[in-house]
């Protein structure tokens, strides 16, 4: 819906508005809850907080500017929402309704896609799919009950906006208690920002697609691995990776080299704080608001309680560190005693930067920032190799950082569950052929020098990759599938502290839906890092047609990444739930990070008729065509043919 | 149209929503089934009106252009000066390719070789891209033509290649094949070799080449990526003539193998 604001005295009124914000000083270009910190010594640490209150409809204004700000410790042209980046919170209750208006002052087409929220598919604000965007001068309107609770985000999905800061925090307050009792809650926006045209960074992403890494192997580390594991064994590994030119340092697209990662639009330098009383509980919603950036979060000291994932309640799980996917969202209550403060860490997952916060009990103390990891290595696992038909010998897979870990740092708990509760008729998931132990014997075929050992680290083998190798624009495929819902992120592999795996994730609620799939569409991750190319099933977005959803069909959706990279792979206007063996208590996710060489199976439930956006949330991977159109209606057995 | 777009609102937002439209209830915030599929044309990747904007820009242009060597060499070689550039524009699977080269002495007249060539680029595979066209030489004299095939890619063990067939318009066929690989000291200082071999299917003495094998050039260059675009290199190149080719350059007093230092610049944008 565009609706044409005839009113320009009050568009004059706006712009002048605008103009005194930018006057007022860039301290009032941050959002209230990231101004506590500016120079290292004012903190406003009650503005950070989640005000809350009684519920009540909300209507709230989002005007889209685009302004030069002091950000990230430079000056540069952003696009903000009232001024602010990321936004200002967006605060709701459950039960009551919202009414959201998007005025775009920008001079190109905008929107505001709200995250993982249910609502009429005509408000979900998808240029092109769900309204046609919103032209220059013109207001949106979105009016619709909140049918749910948790935390989101939101975010323009019209060109590369989302890169220059069209980013912000949502929070939807439950309408019973939800048994959290926190005594204060922040938000923890994380952002990755660059001072580059995000279109030049693509158009070198496109030209080079290694451009932004810095961190490949080198002459250097070959003789590191001779000496470690052998001529043989370390030129081995080259020839691996080198017959399929691939580069096992390929952990993110875009690194700290361009990026400056903010918390709540704060550089690490900046230190945005919020404070605390010893003893209170701290609800802390993290929300990975970058757009091409997984982070490891943790709070050195301090452990956490997972309340939530993508904004969906879940079973507590205690934890010292997570990492959080592209669009993910966590919930963590801390619930800090001493009266010291804690480094809220957010290292990204290639260890090239991090954002940094604190927990602190007074305004200015500040807690030490632990130094950055080694940075990870892809393996043979991520690539979707099938050990036991490689003459692998000796070979030690990946390099120095792997292969040394244990079974101990397998989170087993989720398969020791057994298979989840419901039928796996159509498909060999659920984990009920397939165990821990199926881990070991295929480790065991590997040899000695790591292979076996990172192969206990994996999960099993529960699918092989079928003939096709859907053509050119795809550069490998897993020829093993991986149930890798039990393992820890790239990177937190060796970690000797605990590190929440998806397999962890237990719903508060059992499955509504009970019904068998009536249909399993399987949809594979692939891409050409050579050459910038990102897809689904080999295809790219503009020559594909939508996935069909027939409504009110239960469908179970697989998805089987045959990339050597993590995808956030979203799904608009409803939930999925993770088939991650919890019995009935499938966790929701609205994002689910697919990793490496992996099977992951999902179930929804098709009742939100529509056309929803379904793609990869890394910035650029959607914008190369990892995306598609979800049609979720009565008449998809004609339109489909 | 806008009564399936507003829902029920607050009694509060009544006057702001009467001004705008008639309120139409929705109570479970749902979109009605039949509004998924619009009535009119629609397109095929989004099933949206045919009329809107696409969501995404997966099918833009790109472009490429890259002084691979720019270099200058030994006054005491036969050849100076020497550039090596190519680029391209177009999509993933269809792109036109544009290539220059061409050396000559620093001091006196035209360059030894220009060549310039104009491809169409067809993806064939994950890394491989076929390319038929025009090549053009300028140098030497007399200017000639040529019909190109060629294959470009990155083989596996990351041998940057680019090989080609070359059917000049008076018939004769060459070869040409480069091949570059990279070995990272350190993330920005890079020691490339190169490896070039040419080679004819008949004698064309008017350009100095025989039968066979004419000549290889070899090259190690190390180069220092101030930025990925910009990166000032030192090297050094050796050229050996072989066979009638360096039987040819013998009797026209010419070198038939030389050895250069250069110093050059790879750049790109
Ligand atoms: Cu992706």
């Amino acid at each position: 819906m565009n609706r044409h604001s005839h009113d320009s005295d009050r568009r004059r009124l706006l712009r002048a508005m605008g103009a005194t914000g930018l006057l007022a000083g860039f301290n009032a270009l941050l959002p209230a809850y990231a101004r506590s910190s500016i120079g290292g010594s004012h903190l406003n640490a009650a503005a950070a907080q989640v005000p809350g209150g009684k519920p009540r409809d909300v209507v709230m204004d989002f005007h889209v500017r685009r302004e030069t700000i002091d950000i990230a410790g430079g000056r540069a042209s952003a696009i903000t929402l009232n001024h602010l980046t990321p936004g200002p919170i967006l605060e709701l209750w459950e039960g009551k309704n919202a009414h959201l208006r998007v005025h775009n002052h920008l001079d190109e087409s905008t929107s505001i896609h709200w995250h993982g929220i249910l609502l009429p598919f005509q408000m979900d604000g998808v240029p092109g799919v769900a309204f046609p965007g919103i032209d220059p001068g013109d207001t949106f309107e979105v009016d619709f009950p909140v049918r749910q609770a948790g935390t989101y985000w939101y975010h323009s999905h019209s060109g590369l906006q989302e890169q220059v800061g069209q980013t912000g925090p949502t929070v939807i307050h439950s309408a019973e208690d939800d048994g959290i009792n926190a005594d204060r809650e922040y938000v923890i926006v994380l952002n990755d920002w660059t001072f580059e045209d995000p279109h030049r960074l693509l158009a070198k992403l496109k030209e080079m697609s290694d451009y932004y890494n810095f961190s490949e192997r080198t002459v250097g580390d070959l003789m590191e691995d001779v000496s470690k594991s052998g001529v043989q064994a370390a030129l081995r590994d080259r020839l691996a990776w080198g017959n399929m030119r691939m580069s096992p340092r390929d952990i993110a697209d875009v690194t700290g080299y361009t990026y400056s990662y903010l918390m709540n639009g704060m550089h690490p330098e900046s230190n945005w704080t919020g404070l605390f009383t010893p003893g209170e509980r701290i609800r802390l919603r993290v929300i990975n608001a970058s757009s091409m950036t997984y982070f490891n979060v943790r709070l050195p000291g301090l452990a956490m309680t997972v309340v939530a994932a993508d904004g969906k309640e879940i079973q507590p799980v205690e934890t010292d560190e997570f990492q959080i996917g592209v669009a993910e969202t966590f919930d963590v209550v801390v619930q800090p005693k001493a009266d010291q403060a804690y480094t809220i860490m957010a290292e990204t997952m290639d260890r090239s930067g991090y954002a940094r916060g604190t927990l602190a009990p007074r305004a200015g103390m500040m807690a030490p920032v632990p130094a950055l990891r080694e940075q990870p290595q892809r393996t043979m696992v991520d690539m979707g190799m099938d050990m036991s038909k490689m003459d692998m010998g000796g070979m030690k897979m990946g390099g120095g950082s792997m292969g040394h870990g244990s079974m101990k740092q397998m989170d087993m708990s989720g398969s020791s569950q057994g298979p989840a509760g419901m039928s796996h008729k159509d498909h060999d998931m659920g984990g009920s052929k397939m165990s821990g132990k199926m881990a070991h014997g295929t480790g065991a075929m590997a040899g000695s020098m790591g292979t076996g050992a990172m192969m206990e680290q994996s999960g099993p083998i529960i699918a092989r990759h079928g003939p096709d190798h859907h053509g050119p624009g795809n550069l490998t495929v897993a020829n093993v599938e991986r149930y890798r819902l039990g393992e820890r992120g790239t990177g937190l592999e060796d970690v000797n502290h605990r590190v929440l795996t998806y397999s962890q994730l237990r719903n508060v609620v059992p499955m509504q839906d009970r019904r068998d799939p009536s249909r399993t569409i399987e949809v594979h991750l692939t891409g050409n890092m050579d050459r910038y190319m990102w897809s689904f099933d080999g295809v790219k977005y503009s020559n594909a047609t939508p996935i069909e959803f027939p409504y009110g069909e239960r469908i179970r959706l697989i998805l089987v990444n045959d990339t050597m990279m993590e995808h956030p792979i979203h799904l608009h206007g409803m939930f999925m739930e993770l088939e991650n063996k919890q019995d009935d208590y499938l966790p929701f996710k609205h994002t689910i990070s697919v990793m490496p060489g992996s099977r992951v199976s999902l179930l929804i439930t098709a009742d939100e008729p529509g056309r929803w956006a379904f793609h990869c949330h890394l910035l650029y991977h959607m914008e190369m065509g990892m995306f598609r159109v979800v049609r979720v209606s009565d008449q998809s057995g004609d339109k489909n043919a | 149209m806008l009564n399936n777009y507003l829902l029920r609102s607050g009694g509060s937002l009544l006057l702001f929503l009467a001004s705008v439209s008639a309120v139409q209830a929705a109570s479970n915030g749902k979109s009605d089934l039949d509004s998924v599929v619009p009535a009119g044309p629609m397109d095929s990747a989004s099933g949206a009106p045919v009329a809107w904007s696409k969501p995404i820009n997966d099918q833009k242009l790109h472009k490429f252009v890259q002084i691979d060597r720019l270099e200058y060499g030994d006054p005491e070689g036969p050849n100076n000066y020497l550039w090596d550039a190519q680029g391209w524009v177009g999509g993933d699977f269809n792109k036109l390719w544009l290539k220059t080269e061409g050396e000559g002495p620093i001091s006196g007249g035209s360059p030894e070789s220009t060549e310039f060539q104009a491809l169409y680029n067809r993806m064939i595979s994950p890394f491989w891209g076929a390319q038929v066209g025009l090549r053009y030489d300028v140098n030497p004299n007399p200017d000639r033509g040529f019909a190109v095939i060629g294959l470009q890619g990155l083989a596996p063990y990351w041998f940057e290649s680019d090989t080609a067939l070359f059917v000049s318009e008076d018939g004769d066929v060459s070869f040409r094949g480069e091949f570059e690989y990279e070995l990272l000291l350190t993330q920005r200082l890079i020691l490339q070799p190169r490896l070039e071999i040419n080679a004819s299917a008949r004698d064309t003495p008017e350009y100095g080449l025989g039968r066979g094998l004419n000549n290889t050039e070899m090259g190690v260059r190390l180069r220092y990526e101030i930025r990925r675009e910009f990166a000032p290199y030192i090297g050094v190149r050796w050229e050996q003539k072989y066979g009638d080719t360096k039987d040819i350059a013998r009797a026209e007093g010419e070198s038939t193998s030389s050895t250069a230092f250069v110093v050059g610049v790879r750049a790109w944008y």
